[in-house]
């Protein structure tokens, strides 16, 4: 059975906070896993309620997001979806991560520090 | 390790200074990529300094103003400091409101190197919008009156004591918030607070209540119940509506008071108990002593220190104040833009004599942010008994009803005014018969009632 990601998205990044995510990327990933469909959605509102109301009918099992409120948190769990929190990085890195099965909550994924790229 | 040269002979540990300090300080490069951050930081977002070194402020931070208007990316090396509230979400997965102060860093040419950011905590002190450093208020409390005044002056005194504190005054008043209020000030703040309503159960639940029971005790006793004194171990006991304690908990009560343990239903062995007592009530204790419905000794054992809280016809001009302050409330709450009052809906709402005190105030304003489509709430936004009751009298200021200042506090209790509600609900029926003709079914229509109601009404009142 495929299995259905949500990243809420902050530019190329895991939105910080799932309560503030303005827009998100809808992944299925086929059972052999390497073939995969990408779907990216501007939220109609900025919602950590109707986040959570779209990722359960929108049939999601896995979430991976940055900061999230225990509540929700234990909500999603509860609905029996795998929430990887506190991820930090690009999303395609933590989707990769997830794909290899070395994701873990709190992963800080990022650049260099030596990086000089401005910070969003 | 960082330093600071030329400050002292020998470079100092920047760190261990900053590390001291008990607000958090966060300093970024010119990306906006945290270069240190200091314990305070640490402990209030879960990174340690090194996860957060090189990453991005916001994911570390993850507060809502870095997200949406981000204070440090529009300021450059002559911009002064910022200050801003938001929120974060810890790594703990708790929100954290606190106040960002945002400054550039520039070296000693002047040019901007970095910037600056403390973070403080203000989850102490931190209320939501229209609560926020509120005037002439103590705790929940709101009022800038004499008789307010006087109770504002007293609670502080009266938290810093062990003392039994019977409040009193008429419903709506506001008496809980006054013990919770003496609580939260006292010693036993952080302790629990524990409140029950004598009246809202029959006696033999209200005794298991309070003074718990022990397995076996009565049929349906299937397990140990610690009682509510117990719970309130360490911290304060609010016994609202004291008046309705029947007799025979009275005395269990008064020898609580004395000795101070309590004796489960159906238990052998006392429970000593660290509890502070506070009662309120509506009723007026010392007629009922008369009457021999109150213990005499109880009402000696509580009445130590008593607060009375005016009703708020006697509160003149803060009747303006907490309808501004509820409307604030409400508007916040409902995300409505009301600005004010109509001179009409004002002059109302001000000569009214509200029997239901700041409670029914608080609904008035509430329903009126829920009707009012316009900017300012005019008369007919008020619910309709008021506007009701204005028409029909025809003179606002036969119903106010000034009195005579709150005295001592031992003129407590439940002394109906001159123009109560009830009264004034007969005069309206009375008006309408009169208008109608005698005819029930006009009258009935008049008032917006049904035939059944105004028909009890009229029963109830005694309208021949």
């Amino acid at each position: 059975m495929p299995q259905k990601i949500l990243i809420p998205l902050y530019g190329r990044e895991v939105a910080p906070r799932f309560d503030l995510a303005a827009e998100a990327v809808f992944v299925t990933l086929n059972t052999d896993q390497h073939d995969r469909q990408e779907k990216l959605v501007v939220l109609p509102q900025v919602s950590a309620e109707k986040l959570c109301h779209m990722i359960l009918t929108e049939g999601m099992d896995t979430v991976i997001c940055g900061g999230i409120e225990e509540e929700y948190y234990q909500y999603l769990t509860w609905k029996r979806i795998a929430v990887y929190d506190g991820v930090i990085g690009p999303w395609e890195k933590a989707l990769e991560r997830l794909i290899c099965g070395a994701l873990r909550s709190g992963d800080i994924i990022t650049a260099s520090p030596e990086a000089d790229t401005d910070a969003g | 390790m960082h330093e600071i040269t030329g400050l002292f002979d020998h470079p100092i540990a920047l760190d261990r200074i900053l590390d001291e300090i008990p607000t958090g300080v966060v300093i970024l490069d010119k990306n906006r990529r945290i270069r240190y951050m200091n314990r305070a930081v640490s402990a209030l977002t879960g990174y340690t300094p090194d996860q957060a070194r090189g990453v991005a402020c916001h994911s570390i931070i993850k507060s809502q103003v870095c997200l949406k208007d981000c204070p440090v990316k529009q300021m450059n090396k002559d911009t002064g400091s910022i200050c801003v509230q938001s929120d974060l979400i810890n790594r703990d997965r708790q929100r954290v409101p606190i106040r960002i102060t945002a400054a550039p860093l520039t070296d000693t040419s002047g040019e901007l190197s970095g910037y600056m950011e403390t973070i403080e905590d203000i989850r102490s002190y931190a209320q939501s919008g229209p609560n926020m450093g509120r005037a002439f208020s103590f705790a929940k409390m709101i009022g800038k009156s004499p008789g307010m005044e006087k109770v504002f002056r007293m609670l502080p005194m009266v938290a810093q004591n062990e003392s039994s504190v019977l409040i009193t005054g008429e419903t709506g008043t506001g008496k809980d918030l006054a013990a919770e209020a003496i609580h939260e000030s006292s010693g036993r703040g952080k302790g629990p607070f524990v409140k029950i309503n004598c009246g809202a159960l029959p006696e033999t639940l209200l005794e298991s209540e309070l003074f718990g029971h022990q397995k076996g005790a009565f049929t349906g006793a299937v397990e140990n119940k610690p009682g509510r004194f117990r719970l309130a171990h360490n911290g304060t006991l609010y016994l609202t509506e004291i008046g309705d304690l029947p007799l025979a908990l009275q005395v269990k009560l008064l020898t609580f008071l004395d000795d101070k343990i309590v004796y489960p239903l159906g238990g052998t062995r006392g429970h000593e108990v660290n509890v502070r007592m506070i009662a309120g009530t509506h009723r007026d204790l010392e007629q009922m002593v008369r009457e021999g419905k109150f213990r005499k000794d109880l009402l000696y054992r509580l009445n130590v220190v008593r607060v009375h809280l005016p009703p708020l016809r006697e509160r003149g001009e803060d009747i303006r104040l907490l309808m501004d302050h509820f409307r604030n409330m409400f508007t916040a709450e409902f995300g409505k833009k009301i600005e004010g009052f109509s001179n009409e809906a004002l002059m109302l709402l001000k000569n009214y004599t509200y029997p239901g005190n700041v409670r029914e105030l608080r609904n008035i304003i509430e329903y009126a942010v829920n009707v009012c489509q316009a900017e300012r709430i005019d008369l007919s936004d008020l619910p309709a008994y008021l506007v009701e009751t204005e028409e029909q009298t025809g003179n606002r200021e036969t119903l106010y009803v000034p009195s005579a200042p709150a005295d001592s506090g031992l003129a407590g209790g439940e002394q109906n005014p001159p123009d109560s509600w009830a009264e004034t609900e007969k005069r309206m029926i009375i008006d309408a018969l009169i208008k109608a003709g005698g005819r029930r079914n006009k009258a009935a229509a008049i008032l917006g009632w049904g035939r059944s109601t105004l028909w009890r009404k009229i029963k109830q009142y005694n309208i021949e």
